[in-house]
């Protein structure tokens, strides 16, 4: 069996992936027709090319069904807690920049801070009679960086998408989500917290710690790492 | 592995036990309303309760414990005074580590009861202790009850006292907020620039949301008030310091307190509450020369402890969970009994835990 390396199957952060590599001497591409998930390694033998959603890479790299794979820091974090434990990192790419941020309304002048953050959540609750809503579809990292700055009266309402509009649109009081730039949350007359980083995510090679390599495999993977890193 | 046949026929000897002391067997649901016990908890509950769901009744949550349905059953139709006892399976999400159990048996007890919350107190203590018998567990026990009162004692601003009050049970939030109102650290730069504007929401720009205007001007207000405030006393931030370290053997500890409440005399009456929890204790056999007393004890857990908080624990085993563990929650009850309360104390066991200790043993 040969060395599987999981990379996100469209778009921009599979280009950039490609180009990544293509650096590196290792080869990598789509086969057949546009619709068809199967990929081509050339450059290095041993190794075969798993195309897939880079929501799904943590999840595959987890279970040990790939060796290696590429997905974003921030993906990685929020479906996998034990991540440390599973997973190793081989090398940022230095691309796929985004932090995963918490933001209130502009007009907040009071709040700045985490702390200011608590208090308003309080005294919303006290004053509207239900907690202060936080839209995200980070759940779980947004609840431990809340946890870890003590921040309580809140709750999370999911957004799969347009996170920014809901304060607007008053189904939340306040934002977490990845943002590139500034822009974003400026349009939507929103704000950094000073201290509301709450991930740096940029796009990531990892390694599986759980999956089996045979020693063919364990031969094809130092190979890759000499050409990678 | 110890089987679940023997775990709960381990569960159903110990209820039967509970039962003989006067405890009305009950039964609650597993599946809870996710919406009290997240109006309760607030998000935290999630990272330790399995939440579903359904179309029709929304977020249903495996119940985490039992305190919260029995003191709804209670408060619905019980009559006072009244013991419960309860055996059954709690459901508890492990997001960190693989080797705690997500499901588990747990036997408890609980008083509802008005007239002597001391002999309550130590009645609850008494007989989970003697269920614990001959495991060779370090007991455990302190009194949320008395940090209230201290926090409640400082001469300082109810807004302080509050938000101090709300944060008992995060211990790092709670040290913050006091090295802030004893003014121990530097206001941040922003807050300084937004209290000396003239028209701090000058440049607020547009307002969207659900916060209104009236609510930013009344946080900007506090603030001002809070600047203008007096900062807590150096003698009693120390004797609130002094407290918080308190962990020795209950006799020492009461005295250690006294010497304390020269500076809080607010905690004389909660002192008082814990030398006749002691003394309840003392009556009903328990060692309290010997017993481990830690003022700081029970702020990690759920925060719905108010008063004496107790645990069991396998000092050997320092990677168990506490074998039994239980406390006080009035505040609970005032919470879920919309304007009415009692006083009420539980504690609960683990007998899974038990049967696998007493296989080391044997």
């Amino acid at each position: 069996m040969s060395l599987k390396l999981g990379v996100p199957s469209k778009g921009r952060l599979m280009d950039k992936t490609f180009d990544w590599f293509e650096k590196r001497g290792i080869h990598l591409s789509r086969t057949g027709s546009d619709r068809e998930y199967a990929g081509a390694v050339e450059g290095i033998d041993g190794v075969s090319l798993v195309l897939l959603s880079a929501g799904e890479v943590p999840r595959e790299l987890a279970a040990g069904r790939i060796h290696l794979g590429v997905t974003g820091t921030d993906l990685l974090q929020e479906r996998l807690p034990l991540w440390e434990q599973q997973i190793d990192e081989i090398a940022p790419l230095g691309f796929g920049q985004a932090d995963l941020i918490l933001a209130v309304p502009r007009a907040w002048v009071d709040v700045e801070t985490l702390d200011d953050l608590d208090a308003a959540a309080a005294a919303f609750r006290a004053h509207h009679g239900h907690r202060l809503r936080i839209a995200t579809k980070y759940h779980r990292l947004v609840r431990e960086f809340l946890r870890a700055g003590g921040v309580a009266d809140y709750m999370l309402v999911d957004s799969q998408g347009a996170t920014e509009g809901t304060v607007k649109n008053e189904t939340a009081e306040a934002v977490a989500d990845i943002t590139s730039t500034g822009e974003t949350l400026r349009a939507n007359h929103l704000k950094l917290l000073s201290d509301g980083v709450i991930l740096r995510s940029q796009a990531t090679l990892w390694r599986s710690r759980v999956a089996s390599f045979s020693a063919s495999e364990r031969e094809a993977l130092e190979r890759f790492l000499d050409l990678v890193t | 592995m110890i089987g679940r046949k023997a775990i709960l026929a381990r569960a159903a000897q110990l209820r039967a036990r509970f039962e003989e002391a006067g405890g009305l067997a009950v039964e609650t649901p597993i599946l809870q309303p996710a919406e009290t016990l997240l109006d309760l908890y607030g998000e935290d509950i999630r990272a330790r309760a399995y939440v579903t769901s359904d179309a029709l009744r929304g977020e249903q949550m495996l119940r985490p414990d039992f305190t919260v349905p029995v003191v709804q059953m209670h408060m619905a139709q019980g009559a006072e005074p009244a013991r419960y006892t309860y055996a059954g399976m709690v459901f508890r999400r492990q997001e960190h580590d693989e080797d705690r159990a997500n499901e588990y048996m747990q036997v408890g007890y609980e008083i509802f009861d008005r007239e002597d919350p001391a002999g309550a107190d130590a009645e609850v203590f008494a007989r989970i202790s003697k269920a614990v018998a001959g495991l060779n567990l370090r007991a455990a026990t302190g009194d949320i009850g008395i940090l209230m009162a201290a926090v409640q004692g400082l001469t300082t601003t109810d807004a302080r006292k509050a938000a101090l009050m709300r944060h008992i049970w995060r211990p790092r939030r709670f040290r913050a907020l006091l090295d802030r109102f004893a003014r121990r650290v530097p206001e941040p730069a922003a807050r300084l620039e937004l209290l000396a504007a003239h028209d701090p929401l000058a440049e607020a720009g547009t307002l969207i949301g659900k916060r209104s205007r009236a609510e930013i001007e009344a946080r900007i207000e506090a603030l001002r008030a809070d600047a203008e405030a007096p900062p807590i006393a150096d003698e009693e931030l120390g004797a609130l310091e002094a407290l918080l370290g308190v962990r020795e053997t209950a006799p020492y500890a009461v005295q250690h307190l006294r010497d304390i409440a020269v500076d809080l005399p607010n905690l004389t009456p909660a002192i008082d509450r814990l030398t006749a929890r002691l003394d309840a204790m003392a009556a009903r056999g328990v060692d309290v020369e010997q017993l481990d007393f830690e003022a700081s004890y029970g702020r990690m857990s759920m925060e719905y402890y108010d008063g004496f908080v107790f645990g069991f624990y396998a000092e050997d085993r320092p990677g168990l969970p506490p074998i039994a563990s239980g406390g006080r929650y009035d505040a609970l009850t005032r919470q879920l009994g919309q304007g009415t309360e009692i006083p009420a104390v539980g504690g609960v066991l683990r007998p899974g835990l038990m049967l696998e200790l007493e296989g080391a043993v044997r």
